[in-house]
């Protein structure tokens, strides 16, 4: 008997775009001198709204405001910073409706997702955040940690309001200020935050949003009065704000791409192993630096194990971000759909077999089925380079020391996932692998307390726990 | 007419149980087995089983969800109080759950203590199924003859459904083998004289055997012991049924269907109460599972508080206004 | 008149994956002492030298922090034991290259033994103190962990023994294996430390040793994609410093910038030296039955 799911869309009435946006310097809203663009709406191709481009100028005037305020904000009693945090964080859970479903209209991701994942974590970090201002001496760092000064955060477009919660709340709660850029196709959130910061009646210039694209956060980031430089993206742009910032006396904590292993041996949970294969590669799409892109399966049961994830994978729906019941929703540009399309044909073209389940697409918008390649090696491009998209590479082993082999086998080193329910084996794969996280019987769990972060080429610095903190603060005199 | 007959013998390209036979030949051979089968992470298996509960069944799919819901239903009364006046009632509304409402369909069954199956049976003659709960429920502490000849009494009374409960010590304590005898023993119980045979559910009593592994084993051993439902519990041991414990048994039935092409049916029963709960169970049905599995041959909830709450919903979809309790009736 | 005994030349190699060979390029140069008088020949490294150095790092490392930590603290403090045994030796040798008393190179020779000693302690306590459990909100056992980056590069301070010692021990005391290009001044010691390093049960590979020339070898080391993290304490020149963590870049190492001024070599260091070179590990795992 079929079960069909009527459309359950949540009400897009909530939210209140506006036509145009300026950027966010000393507490207001100002024009920017750039050129302005476009954001849309990636599961429509509408146009949302006209966003502001901060020129080298804008992001000086932006800098400077957040110099000024450094100083009343660094010297104010941790306590009292503390309440404006927590003034922030309840504000967000009691606007966590807007928050999620403006995030879903300029992300493409689902609802769902915004709604119970997205929005309730960056409350959280704020929560948590608070709680340290006051108590910064505990961290670690010595008796009398002093902020850094001026932060200049650049953030990606795949967790738009949770990688500005990343970015935001400990550099506050340490009493830096920030001047942060959001992505250019997802600038809506962090400008419906600055928002929340007027709500808050935070002072002046602790929070600025700049927006632009590239060349608004490569001057952001060589700044001269910029003391701190936080990134999250791609790996080719971190190692340009790395040597960028050569020479300089500015601390950077870079979170980049990654290519992860998640490994499946023969005694795995195997129902909620698949559980774990299909959030870790379609969860938001695969627009994860974390994403296990890479299954690798046990031989002896990779048949089993493929025969349930396909069966799963076609339970997955795919469609309006906006209708609750969505699991994958639009892939946030067409630039980055042109990327995953591309590295698919390859992943062809080298031989590997292609699979996704009948599903249909809808007509207008950007979208990508879930997708599987099996008989993928080593060698292939798409078992190498992140696709960051719904495209699961799968490649097999026999032993554990094949598969810790075969997960380090990349430059990356940001996360990794072990499923096998012998435990002395969890923790030998986990002493082995070079990831900044580890998930045993789980994967894509994400926590303010829990830091995150990687080895190798996938950057350096941790962000969450209270090694995150520590990114944010430097000994004392 | 719901709940006929399970497949028991697979189909042609399938191996069916057959296949299976050297593993219930020993003590020893049947836990390897049951210890062999993948083991259930429990906080993913909630998560997943959480998950599945936050999606959203509007408007038509509601309504068919509702529907589906009351058909579904082993409308249930199992206390010491039970009479033959309290039962026939219960019948009645088995039969029309809503007076007001002659298009609502009937409940799959009723579910009532074996001595008082004659008396539901007067009432609901072959339009609703009689099951009757037997093997010295809910504890199933008795001796082998006095369960069979609970089972055979109820049978000969006329039960076309029996749900028998296994020995939760035998099972806790690794008999995994007499447990399987003893299904197999009820099995042959339930034959009638014509060669037919009265419906066998099997409960776990999930609540005692805590985790879902021992969920997966019992769920394995039952099915190759022939059973045509497994059930999660008797109502009488808290927590009854749950998302999670009839997720596990879920995958169960779809990982014996591929293996042996012998489709089970599941029933969780106890604690489920809201109309809300029940559209969870679907969906989870549906999504795990399959839609093999979503109607009353295949899936059952035992409840007796649930039906008037389904009702309750659908007159809410029909009147556009929420009812209240005063306009269903208490049996 | 009695015939002189004529002295017996020492040549200074380099130390690669526990052995001390000469520079594959065949080069060597001059030491001087002090007084600008001839004191030895020293291996003159080549970026062949480096390349090699790394290799043989790279391969030390699965062994060096498959070590348990207690391992590795006791190695550390064998090494602080034969320095100290050896002590007369560098004395004599400070005194001879550096121009300093007898008195002041004992307190550096022994200000070095007692930080070897300080750091071997740290060996089975770090991971206490910059690691932790998690508190997250949710059914999982969370904990972070300090690993070991890899293989460090490490610019050595001109600081001839302790700077060595100072930028060296916390380097490999956490598990990471080291290529240490010694100060340009001060080559001799860095060799007679390695001959210490040879005799106290570190494994071959573990520290590797370059004489030289920091312009020519440093950037071999810093754009090396095989080394994880680059130590640039002893870059004196600041375009040159500029231009090795750039170069460092291409691969993300992890990079030590270059103080204003030499440190004081004598304070008591902090934790930051270890903490540099180490990495956060974050296990996660359901807590369920």
């Amino acid at each position: 008997m079929n079960f069909e799911y009527a459309p359950a869309p949540e009400s897009r009435a909530i939210v209140d775009i506006k036509p145009s946006y300026g950027l966010f310097i000393d507490g207001e809203f100002v024009d920017g001198h750039g050129h302005s663009f476009k954001t849309v709406n990636p599961a429509t191709e509408e146009t949302l709204a006209e966003i502001a481009e901060a020129d080298d100028a804008d992001v000086d005037r932006a800098v400077k405001a957040a110099r000024k305020a450094f100083r009343g904000w660094s010297r104010m009693p941790g306590k009292e910073r503390a309440k404006y945090l927590f003034r922030i964080a309840r504000i967000i859970q009691e606007r966590s409706r807007e928050l999620a479903v403006l995030e879903s209209i300029d992300n493409g991701k689902p609802i769902k997702e915004s709604r119970d994942v997205d929005v309730p974590i960056v409350a959280a970090h704020f929560f948590y955040h608070a709680g340290w201002a006051d108590k910064l001496e505990h961290a670690g760092l010595g008796a009398n940690p002093q902020p850094h000064g001026v932060a200049g955060q650049v953030i990606p477009w795949n967790f738009p309001l949770l990688m500005l919660a990343w970015k935001i709340a400990p550099a506050l709660a340490c009493g830096n200020t920030v001047v942060l850029k959001p992505a250019e196709t997802t600038p809506l959130t962090a400008l419906l935050f600055a928002e929340i910061c007027q709500q808050a009646d935070l002072p002046p210039g602790v929070v600025n949003i700049v927006t632009g694209a590239g060349g608004t956060g490569q001057a952001l980031v060589s700044h001269p009065d910029v003391d701190k430089v936080a990134f999250t993206g791609s790996t080719d742009v971190g190692k340009a704000i790395a040597r960028a910032i050569a020479g300089t006396d500015k601390k950077a904590t870079l979170e980049l791409g990654g290519k992860a292993a998640n490994i499946l041996f023969d005694d795995a949970p195997i129902d909620q192993a698949v559980e774990g294969i299909v959030s870790g590669i379609f969860f938001n799409q695969g627009h994860v630096c974390c994403a296990g892109s890479r299954l690798l399966l046990q031989e002896s049961v990779a048949d089993e194990v493929m025969a349930k994830l396909k069966r799963r994978m076609g339970t997955l729906r795919i469609g309006d971000p906006l209708d609750k019941n969505t699991d994958i929703g639009a892939i946030n540009s067409a630039e980055q759909l042109a990327r995953i399309r591309a590295l698919a044909e390859i992943g062809e073209d080298e031989g590997a077999e292609r699979w996704s389940p009948p599903c249909e697409l809808p007509s207008s918008g950007f979208w990508f089925p879930p997708t599987v390649f099996t008989g993928v090696s080593q060698a292939h491009r798409i078992a190498r380079e992140e696709i960051f998209g719904p495209v699961l590479s799968v490649l097999t082993f026999r032993t554990p020391a094949e598969a810790v082999e075969k997960a380090n086998n990349t430059p990356y080193g940001l996360s990794a996932g072990v499923w096998t329910e012998k435990g002395s084996r969890i923790l030998f794969m986990a002493d082995r692998l070079k990831a900044g996280v580890v998930w045993a019987n789980t994967f894509n769990k994400f926590d303010p307390a829990s830091p995150f972060g990687g080895y190798k080429e996938s950057g350096y610095g941790r962000e969450g726990g209270r090694q995150g903190l520590a990114s944010y603060l430097k000994a004392g005199a | 007419m719901p709940a006929t007959a399970s497949t028991a013998q697979g189909s042609a390209s399938s191996p069916g149980i057959g296949a299976y036979a050297d593993v219930t030949a020993s003590e020893a051979s049947l836990r390897r087995f049951l210890h062999g089968l993948p083991g259930v992470d429990q906080v993913g298996a909630e998560a997943r089983a959480a998950s599945l509960g936050t999606r959203s069944i509007k408007t038509t799919a509601k309504a068919h969800a509702l529907e589906l819901a009351i058909t579904m239903v082993d409308l249930t009364t199992l206390e010491g109080q039970d009479t033959p006046g309290k039962v026939r009632a219960l019948a009645n509304k088995a039969l029309r759950p809503d007076p007001a409402d002659p298009t609502c369909p009937s409940v799959a069954a009723v579910c009532v203590y074996g001595d008082l199956v004659g008396s539901v049976k007067e009432v609901v003659g072959h339009q609703v199924n009689v099951a009757a709960v037997a093997t010295a429920f809910p504890s199933g502490r008795a001796s082998m003859e006095i369960k069979l000849a609970d089972t055979r009494d109820a049978v000969a009374a006329g039960a076309d459904e029996i749900d028998m409960v296994i020995d939760r010590g035998a099972f806790l304590a690794g008999h995994y083998l007499q447990v399987y005898d003893e299904i197999v023993a009820v099995k042959e119980a339930c034959q009638r004289a014509d060669g037919s045979h009265a419906h066998l559910k099997v409960i776990f009593e999930t609540g005692e055997l805590q985790t879902y592994d021992n969920v997966r084993r019992a769920s394995w051993l039952a099915m190759l012991a022939g059973t045509d439902f497994i059930k999660t519990s008797t109502g009488k041991v808290q927590p009854a049924a749950t998302l999670p414990v009839t997720l596990v048994m879920l995958e169960a039935v779809r990982d014996f269907r591929e293996a042996t092409g012998v489709q089970i049916g599941v029933k969780p029963a106890g604690g489920i109460r809201t109309a809300k709960d029940a559209i969870k169970y679907l969906v989870m049905v549906n999504e795990v599972a399959g839609p093999d599995w979503l109607t009353p041959d295949w899936f059952r909830f035992g409840a007796s508080t649930l039906l008037n709450d389904l009702l309750m919903q659908r007159t809410k979809i029909a009147t556009g206004r929420y009812s209240g309790p005063d306009y269903f009736t208490l049996d | 008149m009695a015939a002189s005994r004529v002295d017996v030349r020492k040549t200074y190699k380099l130390y690669i994956g526990g052995a001390f060979p000469r520079s594959e390029s065949g080069r060597s140069f001059v030491v001087n002492d002090a007084k600008g008088k001839f004191l030895a020949n020293a291996s003159l490294a080549s970026r062949k030298d480096a390349r090699d150095a790394v290799v043989a790092a790279r391969k030390a490392v699965p062994g060096w922090a498959g070590r348990t930590p207690y391992n590795r603290g006791q190695i550390l403090y064998r090494i602080a034991e034969v320095l100290d045994s050896r002590g007369d030796q560098f004395v004599a040798e400070l005194v001879r290259t550096e121009g300093v008393t007898a008195a002041k190179a004992r307190t550096y020779v022994e200000a070095a033994v007692d930080r070897l000693v300080w750091y071997a302690g740290w060996a089975d306590k770090i991971g206490q103190v910059v690691g932790n459990a998690n508190p997250v909100s949710g059914p999982f056992f969370n904990l972070s962990s300090p690993e070991p980056t890899g293989v460090v590069a490490v610019v050595a301070p001109r600081g001839p023994l302790l700077g060595l010692v100072s930028v060296l021990a916390p380097v490999i005391v956490t598990g990471n294996t080291a290529v240490v290009l010694a100060s340009e001044a001060h080559p001799l010691t860095a060799i007679t430390l390695a001959e210490v390093l040879d005799a106290s049960d570190v494994p071959g590979g573990v520290v590797n040793i370059l004489t030289g020339t920091v312009s020519e070898v440093a950037p071999w080391l810093a754009s090396h994609m095989d080394v994880n993290a680059i130590d640039l304490t002893g870059v004196t020149d600041p375009e040159l410093a500029t231009d090795l963590e750039r170069a460092a870049a291409d691969n993300l190492k992890r990079v030590r910038r270059a103080p204003a001024t030499e440190p004081d070599w004598l304070a008591t260091p902090g934790i930051d030296r270890l903490t540099d070179f180490l990495e956060i590990k974050t296990v996660w795992h359901p807590i369920g039955v």
